[in-house]
């Protein structure tokens, strides 16, 4: 939790200003895509085709992110029909298992994907409509109804206690598992990568999303301020609510063996069923209606955003009508996402995960906040922050974003670029000495280098004549690859446009 | 849940808490801007 806290003060708040006002500062051209607010800002070629990561992250987002949103939607309809009441929790787990066809070699599941297109058809259909009209009513009452089912749901775990299901089912331990302080683990490198990570996912810095939506936002109105509390009710929702709920609850029905073997983000899909059970047939309902309910609406707000980016661009540039440009997203999200369904098993829903949700959300990050700093330059971006500001920003901020914040991410970056095995700070010294011996650099498994060439394993894309895993991730990985490199040439045609039109 | 465990938990959710709280106090009571939120109005 200490390296959390240190990368939401360091990282995450400077990334938050920064790109609220790149996108504002875009948006005074009329641009609202990040390829042209790059350019707008720097005049350099490079950086415009670097902001095609702007785009290109959120389509890849997109595409596994809807296939999730649809697994809450199922769920939410389950809960409606009672298919969890009185079941088993062992069967909670495998309905969750059988949902999405997992153990198959290749993976099928016809309601999933029934369920993914009506998810995708939505999302579409309301970026063809505009945003404004109908999610931003539907958000100013199901946020805060999400926010109070949230309460509840901590209050329950907090007060769970020992349920005597198992020796070590009871929620405290869950508590104690999160919050005890383990200050060894700071000299660990593994912890901070996963703590800035994680801000950078639940905070949507880095994708190029903030920059869209801060473009149509007047130059005289405040930024500073709105991204302070947005940043911290983020952190509201994860670390008071968020941290209260699942794994307390899980930990005090399964046990803590079961949830460090389960933990990642299909826990809730194959727990609360069964916790919602134990209160009933009517409030087993109603939880699981509004739990999944409700995580399916904050979930549409956030692919929204990630469509919003593509649909800017293509309006902008190619003078698309909403509807040509919502329609295309959704062709190219749906062939995007059939891999991440029909490979699960195969590890493509990871691997899209990974690079686009992970590596590429750095990267930009990176890039972006030396061109704010260094590029642009310090002085004039201190201007666009405070610009209009209905709070005064810390004059502390300034030598943060210029100098702490990209050392900060650069330092996370090639820790993980060149990650040595087992990545802890002792590591690093052997596997400097081990190099310096001319024994070569001890790869971790999931440092950058090793997974994008297997240097483990050596490339080994079939086995007497079947496909492995890795065929079908390398395969996935030219997928993101070519879609960068269309996004990279329709931003080169539309440059032509532009000097054309000038 | 041992003692160091919740009074850390405890520390930190009451700061976050408190900072929360704050800055959306501070955007409830920032002066009204004028509507609509029009970026055409940017582009001048």
């Amino acid at each position: 939790m200490i390296p959390y806290l240190v990368s939401l003060l360091l990282m995450g708040i400077p990334l938050l200003w920064v790109e609220w006002a790149m996108g504002r500062y875009g948006g005074r051209f009329g641009d609202h895509s990040t390829p042209f607010i790059l350019d707008n800002m720097t005049h350099r070629r490079f950086w415009k085709y670097f902001g095609v990561f702007g785009i290109f992250t959120n389509i890849g987002v997109m595409a596994y992110y809807t296939y999730i949103e649809s697994w809450t939607l199922t769920y939410a309809f389950k809960s409606i029909k009672g298919d969890f009441l009185g079941m088993p929790l062992d069967e909670v787990g495998a309905t969750f298992d059988r949902y999405i066809d997992l153990g198959a070699d290749i993976n099928v599941p016809l309601w999933a994907l029934l369920a993914f297109a009506i998810t995708l058809a939505l999302n579409i259909y309301i970026l063809s409509r505009g945003l404004s009209e109908g999610v931003e009513k539907v958000a100013k009452i199901g946020m805060p109804l999400l926010l109070v089912f949230g309460t509840f749901l901590a209050i329950r775990a907090v007060t769970l206690g020992s349920t005597g299901r198992c020796p070590d089912c009871n929620s405290n331990l869950g508590l104690d598992f999160l919050w005890r302080p383990e200050f060894s683990s700071l000299a660990d490198p593994k912890v901070w990568l996963a703590a800035a990570g994680q801000i950078f996912f639940t905070l949507s810095v880095g994708m190029g999303t903030i920059q869209c939506y801060a473009s149509y936002v007047r130059q005289k109105d405040d930024i500073a301020l709105n991204a302070m509390s947005a940043g911290w009710m983020n952190t509201f929702v994860e670390v008071v609510l968020g941290a209260s709920v699942v794994i307390p609850i899980a930990a005090g029905y399964f046990g803590l063996d079961w949830v460090k073997e389960n933990a990642g983000f299909m826990m809730a899909f194959k727990s609360m069923p069964f916790l919602f059970d134990q209160f009933g047939p009517v409030l087993a309902v109603l939880s699981g209606l509004a739990w999944f309910g409700l995580l399916f609406f904050a979930g549409i707000t956030s692919s929204l955003a990630m469509g919003t980016p593509w649909m800017a661009f293509m309006e902008d540039e190619f003078k698309w009508s909403r509807n040509k440009a919502a329609l295309s997203l959704g062709v190219i999200i749906f062939v995007l996402a059939l891999p991440t369904i029909f490979f699960f098993g195969k590890g493509v829903f990871d691997e899209y995960d990974y690079w686009t949700g992970t590596v590429a959300l750095v990267l930009f990050a990176l890039a972006e906040v030396i061109l704010f700093g260094w590029v642009f330059g310090m002085d004039k971006g201190w201007v666009e922050i405070t610009s209009g500001a209905d709070m005064k920003v810390p004059q502390v901020y300034r030598p943060i974003i210029k100098y702490v914040t990209p050392l900060f991410i650069l330092v996370i970056f090639l820790t993980s670029v060149f990650k040595p095995l087992n990545g802890g700070l002792d590591d690093w010294g052997r596997g400097f000495a081990q190099l310096g011996a001319g024994q070569g650099w001890p790869w971790a498994k999931d440092s950058i280098i090793n997974q994008l060439f297997h240097l483990d394993t050596g490339i080994l894309w079939f086995e007497q004549g079947v496909p492995t895993n890795m065929f079908y991730i390398d395969m996935s990985r030219f997928l993101l690859v070519f879609t960068f490199i269309g996004l990279g040439a329709l931003v080169a045609i539309a440059s032509r446009k532009r000097r054309q039109n000038a | 849940m041992s003692t160091s465990a919740l009074l850390f938990m405890i520390a930190v959710q009451g700061t976050v808490t408190a900072v929360t709280v704050y800055y959306f106090y501070k955007v409830l009571k920032a002066p009204a801007k004028d509507e609509p939120d029009s970026y055409s109005d940017n582009d001048d």
